[in-house]
């Protein structure tokens, strides 16, 4: 298992925004995880997705790494900033925008 | 095995006593529920901290006998 969180450290800090998901960004495979990519790329936000579908051992190992017991599960500069009921209410609040701005991810 | 909607809410007023909780079902079958809690407890904390609180009040249930839960927590 180290290995698996290693290498979604490495993931979640050489990508400065990055969507452990069902599916992928085009073909999302669940309503969860296509409600937080289109979240996304309403914002115009360029992401990395990790179909967690194809690789058991990454589906398992992000919810130990997060502490968190579902997908999607969306980080912002290496951070975790939670699944699709958190990024839907930030998004609505103007909380998600804020935060991509302040990180310099959107303008 | 589903958990009906007074079952939900007793359980989360133990675990919250003195939160506001308003439990909706999503889906008429006991198994999917909106819920929303505001508890001054939760001030502070990020919503990730604050939705982790409410999964461990219910770990013994969630994903098992409750299958699809929309959280939403707020300090005020």
């Amino acid at each position: 298992m180290t290995n698996i969180l290693e290498k979604i450290q490495e993931t979640i800090s050489s990508n400065d925004v990055v969507l452990y998901m069902k599916g992928t960004k085009d073909f999302p495979q669940c309503g969860f995880s296509a409600a937080v990519a289109h979240v996304l790329k309403t914002l115009g936000v360029d992401f990395h997705d990790v179909d967690i579908l194809r690789d058991a051992e990454v589906r398992q190992g992000i919810k130990e790494y997060s502490d968190w017991p579902t997908i999607p599960q969306l980080y912002i500069k290496g951070e975790f900033i939670g699944g699709c009921d958190i990024v839907k209410e930030m998004f609505q609040s103007g909380e998600l925008q804020e935060l991509l701005k302040a990180k310099n991810i959107i303008n | 095995m589903p958990i009906a909607q007074n079952k939900l809410e007793q359980l989360l007023q133990e675990n919250f006593p003195d939160a506001q909780i308003a439990v909706t079902a999503l889906v008429a079958d006991d198994n999917h529920y909106s819920v929303k809690i505001i508890d001054k407890i939760f001030a502070g904390k990020t919503r990730v901290e604050q939705h982790k609180m409410v999964n461990s009040a219910l770990k013994e249930i969630l994903g098992d006998v409750l299958h699809a839960m929309q959280l939403s927590t707020s300090a005020n």
